[in-house]
This record gives structure tokens, sequence and C-alpha cells, in this order.
């Protein structure tokens, strides 16, 4: 089992959440986050003065799937929400020891779909 | 002072000015804003605002006189009037015989403020800031001064035709509504839509708006009897009648069709009702005024749910469908309740034995239809070659706070 952590532009959610349904991934959560990286920050100006912008806003999507959904998953994931632009994101792959689900209290495999 | 003016008439008309200039900020600046994503907020809010800047100048440089000043040909006034030249304390008896004339001036004023940024709600989300300052500054010199003055300015010919509009249904919604659905079409779709759903971010701003409307709406209408008379309290009631009507009238229809009511149906319905009773506000009953909501509730529903997702224009925030729909509606709906046993100075509907008041509502009507149209087309094209209506492809994806304006309306840590 996996952990799938990605890092991406947020106005590409729509497009990753779709990709990853075409695949049959449908369990995921989704939060707003600040980040930096290559891509430099949104210049701002209060009163006059000009701050430019270190952290840019991104959405972090996670996702836990049994190993062979991994594959796919990464690729639609990168599908959807390339760009080519500096800023597109970064996708963490993470062993995942165990996962439950509550309502049933099943276990490993059975848990993730 | 002079001895025609009456104390309460000027107390009442000056707090309704205050009660429209409300109208356009904050309420339609947090309505609007907050019926798009959080990144375009305050691109949204700073287009009300801004507009309140911009028309309060170009009002007392030469937007009223354009509108209401001597008549030329019936179409425009002379410029006779540039920098209040000849607007003083004295009442204009043409206009308002109990109040100063600068404040018959200034009361104008804020409906001139609020009938462009009506439009704001076309292009939302993706036009350029300075393109859309100079549409505006242009619209409101070609289209809404001389529509102005063809329904409210001496001499105007929509007037002698006794086309009524007691506080604005075509001078303000049929115009500004018609110009949106051009603005929507022209500029085209946001990026994403309707296939991505773009829903409000803050609908708690939108339900404050609507409030903070209907709040101003009294001054609207309730104040277009321009004294603290009678008139002014049957224009009241009707207002508030028709606001309410027209949301339950929504909420029901929404309740059957969609399974839940909504605040936003609430709050929309609420709106839809008040522009639909502005031009009838003066001149109806309050049991015509319920009658007035519940048409506006249910046809703006169906123009805002089946016809928008059928044709799927992007008119973001519903500009064309709650004001120039509503507009229209009430326009003719004006045209049937209107009575003079409510207003002398009025005219008979059809429902009370006059045919040609509905004919001569539909002419005004769609003869600003027709104009606002033409012009608002050829002033999108001239821009879009001169200067660019839309933002890049790049700015909107990152959103007009940001690339508009440098700024930021929320932060997400701190």
């Amino acid at each position: 089992m996996k952990l799938i952590i990605a890092v991406i532009q947020p106005h590409k959610l729509d497009d990753v959440m779709e990709a990853l349904d075409e695949k049959e991934i449908y369990l995921k959560t989704v939060n707003n986050v600040l980040g930096c990286g290559r891509q430099k920050g949104i210049p701002e100006v209060y009163r006059g003065v000009v701050e430019s912008g270190k952290l840019t806003k991104k959405v972090r999507l996670e996702i836990a799937v049994n190993d062979p959904y991994v594959e796919p998953a990464i690729q639609a994931i990168v599908k959807a929400a390339k760009t080519g632009q500096t800023g597109d994101g970064k996708i963490f792959v993470l062993d995942l020891q165990e996962c439950v689900r509550i309502r049933t209290e099943e276990r490993d495999g059975v848990a993730i779909g | 002072m002079n001895p025609n003016i009456n104390s309460g008439d000027v107390a009442w008309i000056l707090v309704s000015t205050a009660l429209v200039m409300l109208m356009t900020a904050p309420g339609l600046a947090f309505f609007y804003g907050g019926l798009v994503r959080r990144k375009n907020v305050l691109s949204t809010m700073m287009q009300s605002f801004f507009l309140l800047c911009l028309i309060s100048l170009q009002w007392i440089v030469y937007g009223y006189s354009l509108s209401f000043g001597p008549d030329f040909h019936h179409f425009i006034g002379k410029l006779s009037w540039f920098a209040l030249r000849g607007v003083g304390m004295d009442p204009n008896p043409d206009y308002a015989a109990t109040i100063p004339h600068q404040l018959f001036m200034v009361y104008q004023m804020m409906f001139a403020v609020i009938t462009p940024a009506l439009i704001t709600g076309a292009f939302a989300e993706r036009i350029k800031f300075p393109t859309f300052a100079l549409f505006s500054l242009l619209w409101a010199t070609l289209v809404y001064d001389p529509v102005c003055h063809w329904v409210w300015g001496t001499g105007g010919w929509l007037k002698s035709l006794g086309a009524l509009d007691f506080a604005g249904g075509t001078v303000v919604h049929v115009s500004s509504g018609t110009s949106a659905l051009v603005c929507a079409l022209v500029l085209g779709r946001r990026k994403g839509y309707p296939h991505h759903s773009i829903p409000p971010h803050n609908m708690t701003y939108t339900l404050l708006g609507a409030a903070l409307l209907w709040f101003g709406w009294f001054g609207f209408n309730a104040g277009s009897a321009l004294g603290a008379n009678g008139i002014a309290v049957s224009a009241f009631i009707a207002t508030n009648s028709t606001a309410a009507a027209a949301a339950m009238v929504w909420l029901f229809i929404e309740w059957i069709v969609a399974g839940k009511p909504t605040v936003l149906g609430g709050a929309t319905g609420a709106v839809a009702g008040l522009v639909a009773v502005t031009p009838a506000s003066g001149f109806v009953t309050p049991f015509s005024a319920i009658a007035i909501g519940a048409m506006a509730g249910a046809v703006c529903f169906i123009s805002v749910t089946v016809v928008k997702q059928k044709f799927k224009y992007d008119d973001s925030l519903d500009a064309f469908g709650v004001h120039g729909v509503g507009g229209t509606v009430g326009a003719l709906a004006t045209g049937l309740f209107a009575q003079k046993a409510v207003n002398a100075a009025g005219a008979d509907g059809l429902l009370f034995g006059n045919a040609s008041l509905l004919g001569v509502q539909a002419i005004a009507v769609a003869v600003t239809i027709a104009y606002s149209t033409a012009v608002t087309f050829i002033l999108l094209k001239v821009l879009d070659a001169v200067m660019g209506l839309r933002v890049t492809e790049e700015e909107e994806v990152i959103g007009l706070d940001d690339t508009q304006h440098k700024e930021s309306a929320y932060t997400l840590l701190d």
C-alpha cells in the first residue's frame, strides 16, 4: 500500500480529480497549502509598499492506493496537472503501513478502495 | 432658503441618496463579491467601489447635464449644466419642486453610479481593469445618460410617449442587464465554464449584500417620490412586498425542483423582486406588488436556471438573468398594474381599463434593449481592438486580485 501526496497548481485540481476518477481512484483528501519551490511568488502591494511573495498557493492531494494503482495514479496526476510552466508541483510516494476503514474496521488493501 | 423647499422632503431625499449609495458599496460589492472565487473577490468589489468614485465625478462634471439638462432633440441633454453651472439650491420644478436642485442632482448621481456597477456581474473574473474602467465611463456617457434623458429628462422622447418608470426599471435594469448579456457573449466564457463548477466562495457575503441592497432599495424606490409623502410610503410598501413575494416564490420553486430551499435562491429571488418593482413602485398597490413579485421570482428563476443552462452563456453573476429579465418583467408589469388611484401623476394599466400603457412600456423596453445592445457591442469591439478586453489565460488562472491589483483578500497563514 502506498500514500501518494501531490502538490499541484490550484486551478488544476478539477482536472486531476477527474483523471483519478477515470482510473477508478475515488478516495481523496484535499487541502489548501502554501509552498515555495523554484517558482517565484506573486508580489503584493499594501499602501505603496511592495512585498514580493515568497509562498505561493497550491493544493495538496493525498490518496492511499494499493500497489497496482500507484503508477496509473502518478500518470493520471502528471497528465492532468502538467502545464509545462515552473510551479506545476511534485508527487511524493510513501510506503503506507496500515489502513483501516473506520465504519467496518476492515484493514489493509480491502480498506483502501 | 427658497420658500418652496420642504425640510421634510429634503431630509428624506438626503437619506435616500445615502441609501442608494449604500446599494453600490457595500451592497453590490458584497453581493457580487461572495459569488466569485476567493482569488477574485477584491477585483469584483473594486469594480463597484471604483465606479462609485468614477461616476461621482463624471456626474458632476457632465453626466448630470447630459441626463437631465436642457433638451436637445429629445435625445440628450445639452451641456448647459456642465460642472453644475445653473444647478443651485433653488428647486428645479421640472424635476422636484420642494427640494434643492443640487439635491435632486446628487440623488440621481447614485442611480448613475449603480447602473454600470450592475454590468460587472457579466464579466466578473476575466476583464482587464483599465479596460473595465474606460468601458464603464464610456457606457455611462453613451448609454446611461441618453436613456436616462429619454425616460426622465424634460423633453425626453419616451417620457413624452407616456412611458412610466418610477425609479429606473428601464433606465437602470433593462439597460444594464441587456448590456451585461452582450458583455458576457463578447468576452466569452470563463476558463473551465461550464464544465467545471465555479461555486460562490462566500455565501455569507452574498446574503449580506442582498440584505443591504433591500435596505438601500427603500431609498431607490421610496426616494423616487422625491418627497416625504404618501407616494413614498406606498412605494416603500410595494418595494418590501415585492421582494418578499419574489423570494418566497423562488424558494418554493427551488424546494420543489431542487429539493431544498437555498440561501442563494432566497437572496437572488429577493433581488429579482426588487428589480421588478422598481419601475412600478410608485404606481401600484401592495397586492399588485405581491403579484409582480411572484411573476418576477418565477420568470427570473427560469431565466437563470433553465435558459442560461440551455444556452450556456457565462453571465457569471446573473446580471442579465436578474436585472435584464427582471427589469423587463417589471416595466411590462407596470403596464398591467399601474393605477391612477395610487398615484394621480401616473396612469392606469391594462388591468385597470387602459390598454395603451402596456404598449408604451413595451416600446420603451424594446428601444432600450436595442440601443444598449448596439452601443455596448460597438464599445466592446473598439476597446478590444485598442486595449484588449480579457486578461490573459495565465492571469485568469492566477486570479485578478493578484494580477490586476497585486492584492490578496485572505491570507492562508496568519
